[in-house]
């Protein structure tokens, strides 16, 4: 009787993965497509000029530089944010550390055009002027938030005994965060760099609104597509997919090695 | 090096709960010294004061006579054995081991050098490069140990590190506790509600309950001398009789009890006070003719076969149960259940005792 | 917070507290103050700020309602201001996506919950997460490419012989929306398979073996249960649509305007920042409006949002 249905459950499994991945592919086959439009239909023949294009266009590559710099202080910035954060929630109880989990949880929840609003009025009361460094702050207002999660999530299987332990043995306070809390944190904290990396590199809405007048890739994108537009914005496309796509398979199978061995070890009691 | 810790009139307070109630014990260096009693007796607390994780409300806490208020844990000559261990699963065994010379900044070499020498005191050479994961109870154990040594700590804390261990290796860590405290000449301070641990390990034992020091003596001493009802009953098993107090004399005293009169030790008391007589098994005999004294007529009611010892449970015709135990050497016959025997006791071997001290006493 | 000093020492614990500050006050709550006082202020040039022209008042806030334009909803006709009717159809077609997403997902969380064998599932949620990986405005883009006029979409279905001449997919909000929910779905899925996973199949099966019907199961049992996973997707694929700038922008048409586009004029173009700070604060006003609404209908906590 389960079988009809687990049958059409996974049909729809498959066409839910193709409804996902097929647009992906169509704009990567429109990097390809010898045709002035980015498209693949009528296809027009395979080539490359778009990425010779995309490689001799300077303004990409200020983007690029750009996004990449940003991302970097974004990670800079939200690791110690969100760890502190995730630190503090852990040692107090009650009322107390509801509220502040409600008020570290709520920047994921603001829309980034109202993130990236209101970074932009506060720091210009401060006669600070909008730019990439805006940006930034303002994407770590909210990716400080997921660094915060991941870190508080993996606080919970430590053992507070152990900074006991090492306290009674004559480490000073530094010596226990750097020998015996952060360790244990390290995977959480690998984990967090990862996605604040990612996260900022994709960020648009709040980038927008505070960048003054300097590029990143997704808005270097988004102006391509609205003024003039070529499939170099494909090529450009496809090799960030590419990229994140071996990212995430590089990440998957360190992951699934790691458990392994962790696995392994503990077996032997 | 090891020190002498003296706690003078310590309290702790937590909230309006008194956990530790003015204890007051001198602890020679050197000493292997224990905290027994229930959970809940303030040991814990007292163990905690000592390695700097609380700070008493009231009283001074001395370490080689130096007093210890405002040292933070990490500033003590102390180092704690935790119940639960605390071994770092991130680091190998040896790293564990030398972790409090890493802190005090001494080189890879040295540290892997001495590590290697514990290790070879606590009996498990060669086990440097293992995590811990690996390692099982007993082993786990002896790092431990071996990680708190490599500091030559003055004081060596131990909160009831056997408890979690099965049997038999309880009573091989034992030995080897004892055997290695010796070695080392450390001063331990050892707590536990295991009778039976404290009295064969220690040079002296402190009984505690509700936060008050109930009697501190050597081991032989709390078993056969104990100095109330609470110590008696906490170590070691016991017959109780009640009853009001006649006459008293040179130390001993008349009982008059709904079971018999009884003649036992005894400080001086008033006449007609309430008291309890503690007398116990293996003190009580059995006769098939009335005993001069402290003799009551009983019918045996069970025998049970305990390996190096057999229990012998009787009822008095008054309705009272006694215990009695006979070696299991040959030397004394064993009365089968349904007989009619005389028990008694040499009033020399039996106590009267008060209670116990009590909170605010 | 004495225990943060007592467990960290002085140094450590200043330390984080003054992150965790510098985090909550100078990135977060001061922003928010100054983007909701601003929006009460009329825009002025420099010279003028601080002096008698600049008094509260909520002239920006009444901005949204500049001229009349009539509509029909429900086949009754009104006037509107069109910003309002912007303002509307954003918050009307958000709830859609989500609805569908939700729709969409269900199924397939089930499916992943519970049906598939756990031994496919990290590559199956691998596949899963590539397009959240890839970014999201390529996702948008993607689809700009598809529903072209002269796109593969047109071209596989008049050569299908579906239809017969290409469709104009990019008019209307019907593009955004599909644009909306090809970008979020995901969204809606991964909290409601985290919510279902935790369900007993026990359960289900006992539901199964005393006689109920699939539907009536999955309405009983399963739906209750995975309520968390339900709130925590609606709250995300709302604010997300609502919130989204890149998919209107590049799949809709000056007859699909999105509110938050409507933000951007104001802030970018006119540079009017104080009126700018009003719309985004009635933006942010509506969003937690809902999430407010989620966290009481499905008895759902902050907590739970959490991914």
């Amino acid at each position: 009787m389960h079988k009809t249905r687990d049958f059409l459950f996974h049909v729809y499994m498959v066409a839910f993965l193709l409804y996902l991945l097929v647009p992906l592919l169509v704009m990567g086959g429109a990097a390809f497509n010898d045709s002035k439009l980015p498209t693949i239909v009528p296809w027009k023949g395979l080539t490359d000029r778009w990425f010779i294009d995309l490689w001799n266009d300077s303004r990409v590559w200020i983007a690029f530089r750009n996004t990449l710099l940003v991302a970097l202080a974004v990670v800079a910035l939200a690791i110690p944010i969100g760890t502190a954060g995730a630190i503090l929630i852990n040692s107090v109880s009650g009322k107390f550390r509801a509220a502040l989990y409600g008020m570290m949880v709520a920047p994921i929840l603001i829309p980034g055009v109202v993130i990236g609003i209101s970074t932009l009025l506060f720091w210009n009361h401060l006669s600070v002027g909008s730019g990439l460094h805006l940006s930034v702050l303002g994407q770590v207002s909210y990716i400080a938030s997921f660094v915060m999660l991941l870190v508080l999530a993996r606080l919970q299987s430590f053992d507070p005994g152990l900074e006991e332990a090492a306290l009674d043995l004559g480490a000073s306070h530094g010596q226990v965060m750097r020998r015996i809390l952060l360790p244990h944190l390290y995977p959480a904290i690998g984990a967090g760099a990862a996605i604040a990396f990612f996260q900022s590199i994709e960020n648009f809405n709040v980038t927008l609104f505070t960048r003054g007048g300097a590029d990143t890739l997704t808005v270097y994108v988004f102006s391509k597509v609205r003024s003039g537009i070529t499939p170099t914005i494909n090529a450009l496309a496809l090799i960030l997919i590419i990229v994140t796509l071996l990212a995430a398979v590089i990440y998957e199978l360190s992951r699934r090695r790691r458990e392994r061995r962790e696995r392994i070890l503990t077996v032997e009691e | 090096m090891s020190a002498g810790i003296d706690l003078d009139n310590v309290v702790c307070d937590f909230g309006r709960f008194r956990a530790v109630d003015k204890v007051n014990v001198n602890i020679q260096p050197g000493e292997f010294f224990s905290f027994l009693g229930p959970s809940g007796c303030g040991k814990t607390t007292i163990l905690r004061m000592i390695s700097g994780f609380i700070e008493p409300t009231g009283g001074v806490v001395r370490i080689g006579g130096k007093d210890m208020k405002g040292q933070r844990p990490n500033q003590r000559p102390t180092a704690l054995i935790f119940q639960n261990l605390a071994l770092f699963p991130l680091m190998p065994v040896w790293e564990n081991i030398s972790f409090g010379l890493e802190v005090r900044g001494v080189d890879k070499v040295r540290r892997r050098a001495r590590a290697e020498e514990l290790l070879n005191l606590v009996d498990l050479p060669g086990a440097g490069d293992k995590m811990i994961s690996q390692l099982s109870g007993g082993q786990k154990q002896r790092v431990a140990i071996a990680r708190a040594l490599a500091v030559e700590p003055q004081v060596m804390l131990l909160d009831e590190p056997l408890s979690a261990l099965d049997l038999k290796l309880r009573q091989n860590m034992r030995a080897e506790l004892r055997a290695i405290q010796k070695r080392t000449g450390v001063t331990f301070v050892f707590i536990t509600h295991d009778q039976g641990e404290a009295l064969a390990m220690s040079d002296r034992v402190g009984v505690m309950s509700h936060g008050k020091l109930q009697q501190v003596a050597n081991p032989r001493d709390i078993y056969n001398n104990p100095v109330n009802g609470f110590v008696a009953s906490f170590v070691g098993e016991n017959n109780i009789f009640s009853g009001e107090v006649q006459n008293a004399a040179d130390g001993f005293a008349q009982l008059k009890t709904a079971h018999g009169a009884f003649r036992a030790r005894m400080e001086p008391a008033a006449r007609g006070t309430n008291v309890k007589l503690y007398v116990r098994p293996e003190h009580m005999k059995f006769s098939g003719t009335p005993g001069a004294e402290n003799s009551v007529p009983v019918t045996i009611t069970e025998v049970m076969f305990e390996g190096n010892f057999i229990s012998v449970q009787a009822i008095t015709d008054t309705g009272l149960h006694v215990t009695s135990e006979l070696r299991n050497d040959g030397s004394v016959a064993i009365p089968d259940v349904g007989t009619r025997l005389h028990v008694s006791f040499d009033a020399g071997r039996a106590a009267i005792l008060p209670d116990s001290a009590t909170a605010g006493s | 917070m004495q225990a943060l000093f007592e467990r960290y020492g002085s140094g450590l614990a200043a330390a984080i507290l003054l992150l965790t500050a510098f985090w909550l006050l100078i990135l977060l709550i001061l922003p928010n103050i100054t983007m909701f006082e601003s929006s009460f202020r009329p825009y002025l040039p420099v010279v003028d700020v601080g002096g008698p022209k600049d008094t509260y008042s909520i002239n920006n806030y009444m901005r949204i309602f500049g001229g009349d334009v009539p509509m029909s909803i429900f086949g009754f006709e009104v006037t509107i201001a069109p910003r309002v009717k912007v303002f509307l159809l954003t918050i009307f077609y958000s709830a859609v996506v989500t609805v569908i997403t939700f729709i969409m997902a269900y199924p397939l969380a089930f499916y992943l919950a519970k049906i598939v064998s756990p031994r496919s599932l990290p590559t199956l949620f691998l596949l899963l997460f590539i397009p959240l990986w890839v970014s999201e405005i390529l996702r948008s883009f993607a689809w700009w490419i598809i529903l072209a006029l002269k796109g593969p979409l047109n071209v596989v279905l008049m050569s299908l012989g579906i239809i017969d001449t290409e469709i104009r997919w990019i008019s209307g909000f019907s593009p955004v929306i599909i644009g909306l929910i090809y970008t979020y779905v995901l969204f809606m899925l991964f909290p409601l398979y985290n919510a279902m996973q935790s369900l007993d199949s026990n359960q289900i099966e006992a539901a199964e073996d005393l006689g109920s019907p699939w539907w009536r199961t999955h309405w009983r049992v399963i739906l209750p249960h995975a309520k968390p996973g339900i709130a925590s997707g609606a709250v995300m694929v709302f604010m997300l649509s609502a919130g989204s700038l890149l998919v209107p922008s590049l799949l809709g048409s000056t007859t699909s305007g999105w509110f938050t586009q409507t933000i951007q004029g104001v802030m970018l173009e006119e540079q009017d920042w104080n009126t700018g700070a009003a719309f985004a604060f009635m933006l942010l006003f509506v969003c937690t409006v809902f999430v407010t609404l989620m966290m009481r209908v499905f008895g759902v906590k902050l907590s739970d949002i959490a991914k």
